[in-house]
């Protein structure tokens, strides 16, 4: 789907004759080159799960961080580039702290994913501004409940219950569920009122974990199970010929962890792993 | 007749006596109607519950200019917060917009302010806040010169979980008692009631108040005999 856009491509403030933002696209190619992070809304909240691809053996167990918590309620996932990523995380950190010196009450999360939109946007606007060569999941728990939101590099913005990647116009009809997904060309669309979705992926194998996503009944699922399903995922997209180790990241926003954004406790961690690691190995028994 | 000249050129002051109050199912604000400036009564019939957004309301007391120009500023950024949000503001975030503005002002303004609303996640509400910018959440609070002779009153009258028909009848019993002692307040009272349904604004004329202790009945006043059939005064 994608082709070489030679001659538009020089500036993001350049369209092409059909319509496209070159210099958008191969910003989201970044994305689409890092680790996998999946995300899921569960009935009592939403938990974050990331693919780390280590880089070198000398790196300690919990550094790199891909998730990052922004607010008490609220934590992102990060997927690209990691230093555009810090600083998108920083932005957000000062909107949510921001707004409730302002308002006196937390942000909710939809406004904050729209503030973030906005500013992932506007680095699309200049030509003397890159945009940022990362995609950011934001999980969150208000008082409008559980939600999940998604931010690509061209600044659109959903929410989700299963994730909207940036490509070009799709129809996707899944007839188990009768679920209409839809894919929109996203400087049409950008920072557009959402969709609701339960479900988010973004990364290297953001295809698999979707249709893996896609199977899960979330509406009945609770947080602690959501953790062992987001770690088979990620342990199934993870692509062991090509990458070699990685570190599985994971966190949550629930009702069990008082809707306070935090990592996900280390005994429900290595359950969710080995549980990942034996449904693996059950796969390849087949 | 200096002392009155000279009291006009004094600040409209709202002497007043304000009140708001929560009961099962959302909030009763109440006022009285007097703005005085210094002895002479400017306005016998003003209104000083104003509106901010469909589901909050402000009781505005001490300076007139002073707290309408606080109730403009923040009914100018609560609208642009519900835009924003794309659902009606909750009544914590106006009374911290009214607090941050009384607060890191306080040297300039003399305003009490009580703001009291209804929103769908907290039900009805109300805060108070006072002179120096506090903001305080309170299941009913008093403000004005008149609330001084209401203290004890509240005290032993109040009660949680009241229904919306006592809340009203106690506040405008507590406004009537505080017109009838206090000589900053009077005129009408007027309540706004705000629930799940809306704000309902009510009336109350001087007469339909009970009279007090002590307090005399209007007789052989010239209105009354002026608009006897004779318009000469003092033949019945």
């Amino acid at each position: 789907m994608s082709s070489i856009g030679t001659g538009y491509d020089l500036s993001v403030t350049t369209f092409s004759p059909d319509g496209r933002v070159f210099q958008i696209e191969y910003a989201a190619k970044a994305v689409d080159n890092s680790g996998t992070v999946v995300a899921i809304r569960c009935k009592d909240g939403v938990v974050m799960g990331v693919e780390k691809l280590i880089a070198s053996k000398m790196m300690l167990p919990g550094s790199n961080r891909r998730i990052h918590a922004v607010h008490r309620h609220s934590g992102m996932g990060v997927a690209g580039l990691a230093a555009d990523g810090r600083q998108i995380v920083a932005r957000a950190k000062s909107e949510a702290t921001n707004y409730e010196s302002v308002y006196g009450e937390p942000i909710p999360v939809k406004e904050l994913a729209q503030r973030v939109a906005s500013y992932v946007h506007l680095c699309t606007l200049y030509w003397w501004l890159r945009p940022f060569g990362c995609g950011v999941i934001l999980g969150g728990y208000d008082r409008d409940g559980p939600q999940l939101y998604m931010v690509e590099p061209s600044g659109v913005s959903y929410e989700h219950i299963s994730i909207a990647s940036y490509e070009i116009s799709l129809f996707y009809f899944l007839s188990f569920f009768s679920l209409v997904l839809y894919y929109k060309l996203s400087f049409i669309f950008a920072s557009s009122l959402p969709q609701r979705y339960f479900g988010a992926a973004i990364g290297k194998g953001r295809q698999a974990a979707k249709t893996e996503i896609e199977k899960l009944k979330l509406s009945e699922m609770t947080c602690r199970q959501g953790v062992v399903e987001v770690a088979k995922i990620i342990y199934g997209v993870h692509d062991e010929a090509k990458d070699k180790a990685f570190e599985l990241e994971m966190s949550w926003v629930c009702d069990e962890s008082n809707r306070q954004h935090q990592k996900v406790p280390d005994e429900l961690l290595e359950e969710a792993k080995s549980a990942a690691k034996a449904a693996l190995e059950e796969m390849d028994a087949d | 007749m200096d002392a009155i000249s000279g009291d006009l050129n004094a600040p409209h002051s709202m002497g007043t006596t304000i009140i708001g109050v929560t009961y099962d199912g959302g909030v009763v604000l109440g006022a009285d109607s007097r703005t005085s400036t210094g002895m002479y009564v400017a306005n016998r019939a003003s209104d000083k519950i104003t509106q901010l957004t469909d589901n909050v309301y402000i009781c505005r007391s001490g300076s007139a200019a002073d707290s309408q120009i606080v109730s403009d500023y923040v009914r100018y950024y609560l609208h642009q917060h519900t835009i924003q949000l794309g659902q009606p503001a909750t009544v914590k975030v106006a009374a911290n917009l009214v607090r941050l503005i009384a607060y890191n002002n306080k040297n300039m303004l003399q305003t009490g302010l009580i703001v009291g609303g209804w929103d769908k996640y907290e039900g009805g509400k109300i805060y108070g806040i006072p002179l120096g910018g506090t903001i305080l959440e309170l299941p009913f609070t008093i403000g004005g010169s008149g609330s001084s002779y209401l203290y004890g009153f509240f005290d032993q009258v109040w009660k949680e979980g009241m229904t919306q028909d006592e809340a009203e009848k106690l506040v405008v019993k507590a406004v009537s008692l505080a017109i009838a002692r206090d000589g900053a307040s009077g005129g009408v009272v007027r309540t706004v009631t705000i629930n799940k349904d809306g704000a309902t604004r009510k009336f109350y004329p001087g007469e339909s108040l009970p009279l007090w202790h002590e307090e005399l009945e209007a007789k052989d006043s010239l209105l009354d005999i002026l608009s006897a059939a004779s318009p000469e005064p003092m033949v019945s």
